[in-house]
C-alpha cells in the first residue's frame, strides 16, 4: 500500500509506537522563540532537567515582541538568551539579527525536505512548504523536543488537496489558502496533514508554498505540505550544495519524500482555482471567507502587511507595487513590518520601503508585530484592521478589534481606499 | 492524579479558540499562576460573563473543535490554575488536547448526540461531574436528575495521566 509524504517521514524518524495509532518520531530540529520557550526552561530547570538533545540541531529567534516592550517581555529575552549561552546554541538570532521565526529558519536553510521539525508556535506548519513535517506544538511538547529530541504524533493521516486550474492575474497564495479554509472549516483537517498539490502548487515558488502552508493550522493541520521538486532545491542550493554534485542529485534524493501514486488519503479534494476572485474573511473565524467584492467599502482604521503568512520580499513587492506613487488614505493608519533583516533590506535595495515612506506607510523592524495584539499596532475597542496575517480571532489583534484576513495587494488597496478593496492588479 | 471532580461549567458554542481561553496579551507571563484571572476573558458567548461563571468550577462541557488556533500551552495552563482539570466535548484542536494530555490533564471526547442530551439536561442547572477514571465513565448529577456517559481514552493518554504529564514519562521512556 503507498505511502504519503508524511507517512514516508515518519517511517525514516519512528524510534517508538506507545500505543496502535501514536508514534514518537525523532527530531531533526527544534525552533524556539521568547514567548513559549522561557517557560519550558524554567520547568525544566525546576525538575533538574537542564540538558539539551544536541544543540546544533535547535535554533532559537526573539521575534513576537522585539525589542522588549516591557520588564516582563525583556525578562524572557534574558532567560532565552542566558539558556542558549549556557548550552552553546549557536543559532540564536537577536535583535539587529532577528525576524519573524518562520520567515527567518526557512531563509537560513535550516528546514530540508524530510526532515521532522517541532517549534511552541502553531503556524510552525508553514515548514511543510519544504516537504517535511513541521508541526507546533505546545510548551511540554517543546520541553521534551528540547531535552530528548522526540515528539509524540497520531499516525498521520493526509487530505490531499490538488489545486488545479490556473490562477487568475491579482489572486495569489493567500486568495488560495482562504478559499480553502473557507471550504473544509476551522475543523476540516483536525489530527489530519494536508498535502497541497496540483498544477497551481507546482507552478508556485517557494514563498507562496509557505503562504499556503502556514494557514494549514486555520483549518486545524497538524501540517501543511508540499512535495518536494526542482522549486525547492534551487531554493535550498546555496545551502546543500556541499552535500550534493548537482541539483539533479539533490533532487533525486529528495524524491524519496514523494508520495506514491498509490498512496492512500483520508480524502482528496481537487479546488479549481480559475475562477477564483480575491478573497477576504469577515466575522472572528478564519473559514468566514468572502470575495472581496462582497466586502468593498467596509472602512477599515488600520492595515497590517507582514508576518509569518506574508511578510516576505514578493508580498512587500506585490504591496508597493499597489501603493507605488499613491497615498494612504487619511483616516487610516498603515503598518508594514518585513519579516526579517534580509527582507527589509532588499526592499531598501529595491526601493520599496521609500515607495512605503512616500505613501504615509509606517514601516517597523522585522517583529511578529501587531499579528497577535502583544506588542506595536494594537487596535482600540471598535477599530477595524484589513491584514495579512493569517488569525481573525475575536480580539486577536486587541481587545474588541476586529480582523480582516487578506492578501498584500488587498491590503495596501485598501490602504489606499481607507476600506476594503480590490487591487488593480485583480481584473476580475 | 490531578481531580476530574467538581462543579460543570458549560459552554455552548463551537470552535472556541486559545484567544479566547487567553488573550495573547499575558503571554509576556512566565508563571501559570499569573494567568488564573484571565480565563475566557474574551469569550463571546451570550449569558456568559467569566467574573461569575468560572470561580468553582472544575469541569468544562462544550461542543466541537475546543482550543482552536495557538499552540499556546497557556490555554490549559490558564484551565488548570483556575481547578479546571478536565474539558469534555465533541472534539479538539490537536495542539489543545495534546497540551492538555502533556499536563496531565483530560480532554475527553464524547459523540455529538451525548454532548447533546448533557446540554439539554444540565445546562443551566448546578451540575456536578464525578470521574471514574479506571472504569473510564463520568457521572454528571444536578437535583434530580444523573447521568453517567462512558468514554474513552488511550494507553498514551492514560499513561501521560498517570505519569502527570509527558515530560518525565519521556524522560523515562526515550
Amino acid at each position: 500500500m503507498g505511502k504519503t509524504i508524511a507517512q514516508k517521514i515518519f517511517d525514516d524518524h519512528r524510534v517508538g509506537t506507545p500505543d496502535a495509532d501514536v508514534q514518537v518520531i525523532r527530531l531533526d530540529a527544534v525552533f524556539c522563540h521568547e514567548i513559549t520557550t522561557p517557560p519550558a526552561i524554567v520547568d525544566l530547570e525546576r525538575r533538574g532537567k537542564d540538558r539539551v538533545f544536541d544543540a546544533s540541531r535547535i535554533k532559537v529567534v526573539i521575534d513576537h515582541v522585539s525589542p522588549a516592550k516591557d520588564s516582563k517581555t525583556a525578562l524572557q529575552g534574558k532567560i532565552l538568551r542566558e539558556w542558549a549561552r549556557r548550552h552553546a546554541i549557536k543559532d540564536f538570532f537577536d535583535i539587529g539579527a532577528n525576524g519573524v521565526c518562520h520567515a527567518i529558519f526557512p531563509e537560513k536553510g535550516f528546514v530540508r525536505p524530510g526532515y521532522t521539525v517541532i517549534m511552541g508556535d502553531s503556524h510552525t506548519c508553514t515548514h511543510g512548504a519544504f516537504g517535511a513535517f513541521a508541526a507546533g506544538v505546545g510548551t511540554t511538547d517543546l520541553e521534551v523536543g528540547i531535552l530528548k529530541g522526540v515528539c509524540a504524533f497520531k499516525s498521520p493521516e493526509t487530505i490531499r488537496i490538488n489545486i488545479t486550474g490556473s490562477l487568475p492575474a491579482g489572486v495569489f497564495a493567500k486568495d488560495v489558502i482562504l478559499s480553502v479554509i473557507g471550504r473544509i472549516g476551522v475543523g476540516g483537517a483536525t489530527n489530519k496533514v494536508i498535502e497541497f498539490a496540483g498544477p497551481v502548487v507546482a507552478a508556485m515558488d517557494m514563498e507562496s508554498r509557505m503562504t499556503l502552508c502556514n494557514m494549514a493550522i486555520e483549518a486545524g493541520g497538524t501540517c501543511g505540505i508540499c512535495e518536494p521538486d526542482r522549486v525547492t532545491v534551487d531554493y535550498l542550493w546555496p545551502f546543500i550544495k556541499d552535500q550534493y554534485d548537482t541539483p539533479e542529485a539533490a533532487l533525486a534524493d529528495f524524491s524519496r519524500y514523494l508520495p506514491d501514486a498509490d498512496a492512500v488519503y483520508a480524502n482528496t479534494i481537487d479546488h479549481d482555482v480559475s475562477a477564483l476572485t480575491p478573497m477576504v474573511t469577515y466575522g472572528y473565524k478564519p473559514d468566514n471567507v468572502k470575495p472581496v467584492s462582497e466586502m468593498t467599502g467596509t472602512p477599515v482604521d488600520q492595515v497590517y502587511i507582514g508576518s509569518c503568512t506574508n511578510g516576505r520580499i514578493s508580498d512587500l513587492r506585490v504591496a508597493a507595487k499597489v501603493l507605488e506613487g499613491k497615498q494612504v488614505n487619511a483616516g487610516v493608519r498603515a503598518i508594514v513590518s518585513p519579516a526579517t533583516p534580509k527582507v527589509y533590506a532588499q526592499a531598501l535595495e529595491e526601493g520599496l520601503i521609500k515607495t512605503f515612506m512616500d505613501a504615509g506607510v509606517c514601516v517597523t523592524n522585522p517583529t511578529c508585530g501587531a499579528c497577535l495584539g502583544m506588542s506595536n499596532g494594537v487596535l482600540a475597542e471598535g477599530e477595524v484592521c484589513a491584514s495579512t496575517t493569517n488569525r481573525n480571532f475575536n480580539g486577536r489583534m486587541g481587545k474588541g478589534g476586529m480582523v480582516h484576513l487578506m492578501s498584500p495587494a488587498t491590503a495596501a488597496a485598501s490602504a489606499i481606499a481607507g476600506s476594503i478593496a480590490n487591487s488593480p492588479l485583480f481584473n476580475g | 492524579m490531578k481531580s476530574f471532580n467538581g462543579k460543570v461549567l458549560f459552554l455552548d458554542r463551537s470552535d472556541i479558540n486559545t484567544d479566547e481561553i487567553i488573550p495573547a496579551k499575558y503571554l509576556t507571563e512566565i508563571s501559570r499562576e499569573a494567568l488564573a484571572p484571565n480565563l475566557l476573558e474574551d469569550l463571546k458567548l451570550d449569558g456568559f460573563d467569566p467574573a461569575t461563571d468560572i470561580q468553582g468550577k472544575a469541569v468544562v462541557v462544550t461542543r466541537a473543535n475546543f482550543g482552536c488556533g495557538s499552540s499556546r500551552e497557556h490555554a490549559p495552563w490558564a484551565l488548570e490554575v483556575n481547578g479546571i482539570h478536565l474539558v469534555v466535548g465533541e472534539s479538539f484542536a490537536r495542539i489543545f488536547r495534546q497540551n492538555m494530555f502533556n499536563c496531565g490533564m483530560m480532554a475527553v471526547e464524547l459523540p455529538a448526540d451525548t454532548i447533546d442530551e448533557l446540554f439539554t439536561t444540565f445546562a443551566g442547572r448546578e451540575t456536578t461531574a464525578e470521574t471514574d477514571f479506571k472504569g473510564g465513565a463520568i457521572t454528571f448529577s444536578a437535583d434530580g436528575a444523573s447521568r453517567t456517559v462512558p468514554f474513552a481514552i488511550s494507553g498514551f493518554d492514560a499513561d501521560l495521566v498517570n505519569a502527570g504529564g509527558w515530560v518525565d514519562y519521556a524522560d523515562a521512556n526515550y
